[in-house]
């Protein structure tokens, strides 16, 4: 590919600053002594302090990653499902009216998934706490994943797969050792892009919350009656380092692999 | 054999008649239902009689374009010089990280910055530009609005430049097309599939945001999505609640096809 | 395929640990029956009052919190929940006691109903009192700031409409308090429900329009104390919390009257601890209690008792309770039905609306 020039990645720089700018602010009053974002007092460590006091917020920061890890996990096979499925019906119009189908909730208001969802649960009896919450947040993520994972479906070779048969290979197999390597990247995205979408959402738990249980944007919202406690931002600076770790994390791996990667061929090459 | 294929699909079939088709067929009827419980179509009929709800629906159209326009031209070279990245899937998540974070925590980073003691206003004053307003304006929901939006345009329009063959740009290079060539006659079409699906995630859930309008238009920009969270969440009138909402949901289908049907 | 399901266990095995995690964290008691829900508005009591509660009798507070009256309806209303007190305004207990989703209260088991302000007992919601026991009471009032703005020319609701306060007002997020702010500027009631007097008050907000900065709720709490607007129409709760924050702040009952808004203790049908319910409601209400609520929020208290404490020691809370002459203005908010409330909603998203 073509080389970078200096524009553009002065351009890239530009926009990650404007990208993470609000956060820096948020992270910068953490660590002020006053009680809102507008006037930096001293510095100080008291909303951390505040924060590992506070075993009901912490409780709920448990309870929000426990949902956003369950529900896109779950989503994510279930959305892998409906890509497969999605992929090999061949009749235009039936593949459309399904595409159709499955973007309706990624495009829906969250306020009409909610009530709508409300209204579903309602007629179902089914009662409101972590287990609808949950299901709702399955259901919204579903959509996303087939997104991401259709693409790399298209990508792959049907010669690939004819040859496979081919030599004899069982459905099964076909599916395991040639299908699923090729579109795990697509999987790997469905399941962070869920993972966003469930962090993210406010109005769909706000909704089908019942008693005893509650997720951090739903806290968040119900506090900020008072304006915004710089606890949230201690809490919010923490969590963002932690997935900027994570993140990190995940680029030394890649990283390692390529190189090994690399040498292994050059091995084989040397051979 | 024809059976097992079948059974593997069955979660997600399940998944779209329960959470996809039984939601919509209630909010259908809801949207039915007058305030006296009887099956009328007065809410549709108020809809489209009252002035108000009509310039709602074509400003809150307005906002949602430029928010999408401008979202995708800053999102489309971002994508575009990700793909160059040695490491683009790191840079990639750099740039979803963001989103982790609260959406109303940075909307109240955003009152910080923008408010007439904030440091937009203090960096300003730098230059003798005396506190201005920017809170409450245009400005303010715009460049919030794109903000949350450009993430998840950027990730469709990355994914499909990713999978450009390299070996057409280099094909388009030999027979001596030239950079813009290039661009405009191999990238953009071949990129065109994650451009769509990009505006397609961004222009409805823009039609349809809410807390920032408060926060950041200070009511002063209201959008469909405000109109319906008042109606469920404020007046309890879930009926003319879900009118607006099946009205967007129309909207939504003609988008769509009007999108895919370019092709 | 070997992958992904490897990092499927992974997650899970994660989702156990965060699990087991938050279960520990869980301070809820199991079994045993001493517990209190308690629905309230978010940050509606002084915390320090809870632990208090908790010593003394040994129930276990449960506090969930709610952002709106309607919030709290839907989920009422909804049901699979057990909240044993909750604490809706005037119109609301109106709204649930015509639905059925609130229990009659056993007069018996509350000891301080003799020294309730008789004038905030026995409204037109619940003119027994026999759902409902006043928790908190306010106003709807102005704030100012005498840094732009010059506090004697600004004593009523009219007073709004001056053309030098240009672009320089907040109002709340609120349809019957802000098309009521226009009605009781012509004179006329907080519960009208003629459309012509409707239509005509609404014509009259948008002639304040070129005033209006933004239309908010909590944040204008902020917004005042960060200068951001020099005049604020607000309840009087939020405008204490404002003063306290901003000495140049002040807070104005408007002259033609205004709205007096009651929050109220109610037990809901589903409550199962009825118990804890009046135990609570008997620990706040006791004076010193009633009156270190007040000064902790800003409301005023109905407990007679109480308010008479803080003049004692002459609280600076005591300016935000309505005198005996400014109650005689005062109006309550009644439940108008569907219609009406719909009238006012449609009028105030068009006055949302207009631009100019």
């Amino acid at each position: 590919m073509k080389k970078k020039s200096k524009f553009e990645l002065i351009y890239l720089t530009l926009v990650m600053i404007v990208l993470y700018f609000p956060i820096f602010y948020l992270i910068y009053f953490s660590f002020s002594s006053g009680d809102s974002m507008s006037y930096f007092e001293s510095f100080t460590f008291d909303h951390y302090q505040a924060l590992l006091n506070d075993p009901r917020l912490i409780r709920i920061v448990l309870d929000t990653i426990l949902l956003a890890l369950l529900a896109s996990l779950f989503a994510t096979m279930i959305g892998t499902l409906g890509a497969l499925y999605i992929h090999q019906v061949k009749k235009k119009s039936v593949r459309n009216s399904l595409l159709s189908l499955n973007n309706i909730l990624l495009v829906s208001p969250d306020v009409i998934i909610g009530a709508s969802f409300l209204i579903l649960f309602t007629f179902a009896g089914f009662s409101l706490g972590f287990y609808s919450v949950l299901l709702s947040h399955i259901a919204f993520c579903v959509p996303i994943v087939v997104l991401m994972i259709l693409p790399k479906l298209k990508e792959i070779n049907p010669t690939l797969i004819d040859a496979a048969y081919d030599l004899g290979a069982s459905k099964y197999k076909v599916l395991s050792a040639i299908i699923l390597p090729l579109i795990t990247p697509g999987i790997l995205s469905g399941f962070f892009m869920a993972l966003t979408y469930s962090l993210d959402d406010f109005a769909v738990t706000f909704f089908l919350t019942g008693q005893g249980f509650t997720t951090l944007s739903v806290e968040i919202f119900s506090r900020a009656r008072r304006g915004i406690s710089l606890e949230i931002n201690a809490l919010s600076t923490l969590m963002f380092l932690f997935s900027l770790l994570l993140v990190i994390g995940y680029y030394f791996l890649s990283r390692y692999n390529q190189n090994r990667k690399i040498n292994n061929q050059k091995k084989k090459v040397t051979k | 054999m024809k059976l097992r294929k079948n059974l593997f699909m069955l979660p997600y079939l399940f998944w779209l008649l329960l959470f996809v088709i039984l939601p919509l067929i209630l909010i259908v009827v809801q949207s039915l239902i007058g305030t006296d419980g009887q099956l009328t179509l007065a809410n549709f009929v108020s809809f489209f009689t009252s002035g108000t709800y009509l310039s709602m629906t074509v400003n809150s159209f307005i906002y949602a374009l430029i928010v999408t326009v401008i979202t995708l031209v800053i999102s489309y070279p971002v994508a575009y010089i990700l793909t160059k990245l040695k490491h683009s899937q790191f840079f990639l998540l750099l740039i979803i990280l963001p989103t982790w974070i609260n959406v109303l925590l940075k909307a109240y980073a955003f009152i910080g910055l923008f408010s007439q003691s904030g440091w937009i206003n203090q960096f300003l004053g730098i230059f003798g530009i005396g506190p201005t307003q920017l809170l409450f304006t245009d400005f303010a929901f715009i460049f919030v609005a794109s903000y949350i939006e450009i993430p998840f345009m950027i990730l469709p329009i990355f994914n499909s430049l990713k999978t450009i063959n390299g070996e057409y740009i280099h094909a388009a290079n030999d027979l001596g097309a030239t950079r813009f060539q290039t661009f405009t006659k191999v990238i953009w079409p071949l990129s065109l599939d994650g451009v769509k699906s990009g505006i397609q995630s961004i222009f409805i859930p823009t039609l349809s945001l809410f807390m920032i309008t408060r926060l950041i238009g200070g009511n002063r920009v209201i959008t469909l999505g405000t109109a319906i969270e008042q109606h469920f969440l404020t007046t309890m009138n879930w009926g003319m609640g879900s009118t607006i909402g099946v009205i967007l949901m129309i909207i939504m289908i003609a988008s769509m096809k009007l999108t895919n049907g370019s092709k | 395929m070997k992958k992904l399901a490897l990092l499927s266990g992974v997650i899970l095995f994660f989702c156990l640990l965060l699990g087991l995690g938050s279960s520990a964290l869980n301070e809820t008691p199991k079994e045993s029956g001493k517990v209190l829900n308690l629905y309230n508005w978010g940050d509606y009591i002084d915390p320090s009052l809870i632990s208090e509660f908790e010593s003394e009798t040994g129930y276990h507070v449960v506090y969930e919190t709610f952002d709106s009256n309607e919030s709290m309806y839907t989920k009422l209303k909804q049901g699979s929940n057990h909240y044993d007190l909750t604490i809706p305004s005037d119109y609301m207990v109106e709204k649930m006691k015509n639905d059925g989703l609130v229990q009659p209260i056993d007069k018996s088991k509350l000891n301080f109903l003799n020294e309730m302000d008789s004038s905030i007992m026995g409204l037109s919601y619940d003119s027994q009192n026999n759902y409902s026991i006043p928790y908190f009471y306010g106003t709807l009032g102005i704030v100012y700031n005498d840094q732009y703005v010059d506090g004697a020319k600004l004593q009523s609701f009219t007073d709004l409409w001056r053309v030098d306060y240009r672009h320089s007002m907040m109002l709340v997020d609120s349809a019957r308090d802000v098309i009521g702010l226009s009605l009781i500027s012509d004179g006329h009631s907080l519960n009208t429900t003629d459309n012509s007097l409707l239509k005509q008050a609404k014509e009259k907000l948008d002639k304040l329009a070129p005033n209006v900065k933004a239309i908010v709720a909590d944040e204008m709490k902020m917004y005042m104390i960060q200068n951001e607007a020099a005049i604020g129409v607000t309840w009087s709760g939020e405008a204490a919390e404002m003063l306290k924050n901003n000495e140049h702040l002040h807070y104005v009952i408007p002259k033609e009257g205004s709205n007096l808004w009651v929050d109220n203790f109610v037990i809901p049908k589903s409550a199962q601890h009825s118990d804890a319910a009046y135990a609570f409601m008997n620990f706040m209400m006791r004076p010193e209690n009633a009156a270190k609520n007040s000064v902790y929020l800003g409301y005023s208290t109905p407990n007679v008792l109480a308010k008479q404490e803080l003049e004692k020691t002459q609280d600076p809370v005591l300016a935000f309770y309505p005198t005996a002459d400014q109650m005689k203005h005062l109006e309550v908010f009644e439940d108008l039905g569907q219609d009406a409330v719909q009238t006012y909603n449609d009028l105030f998203l068009e006055f949302k609306m207009y631009r100019n």
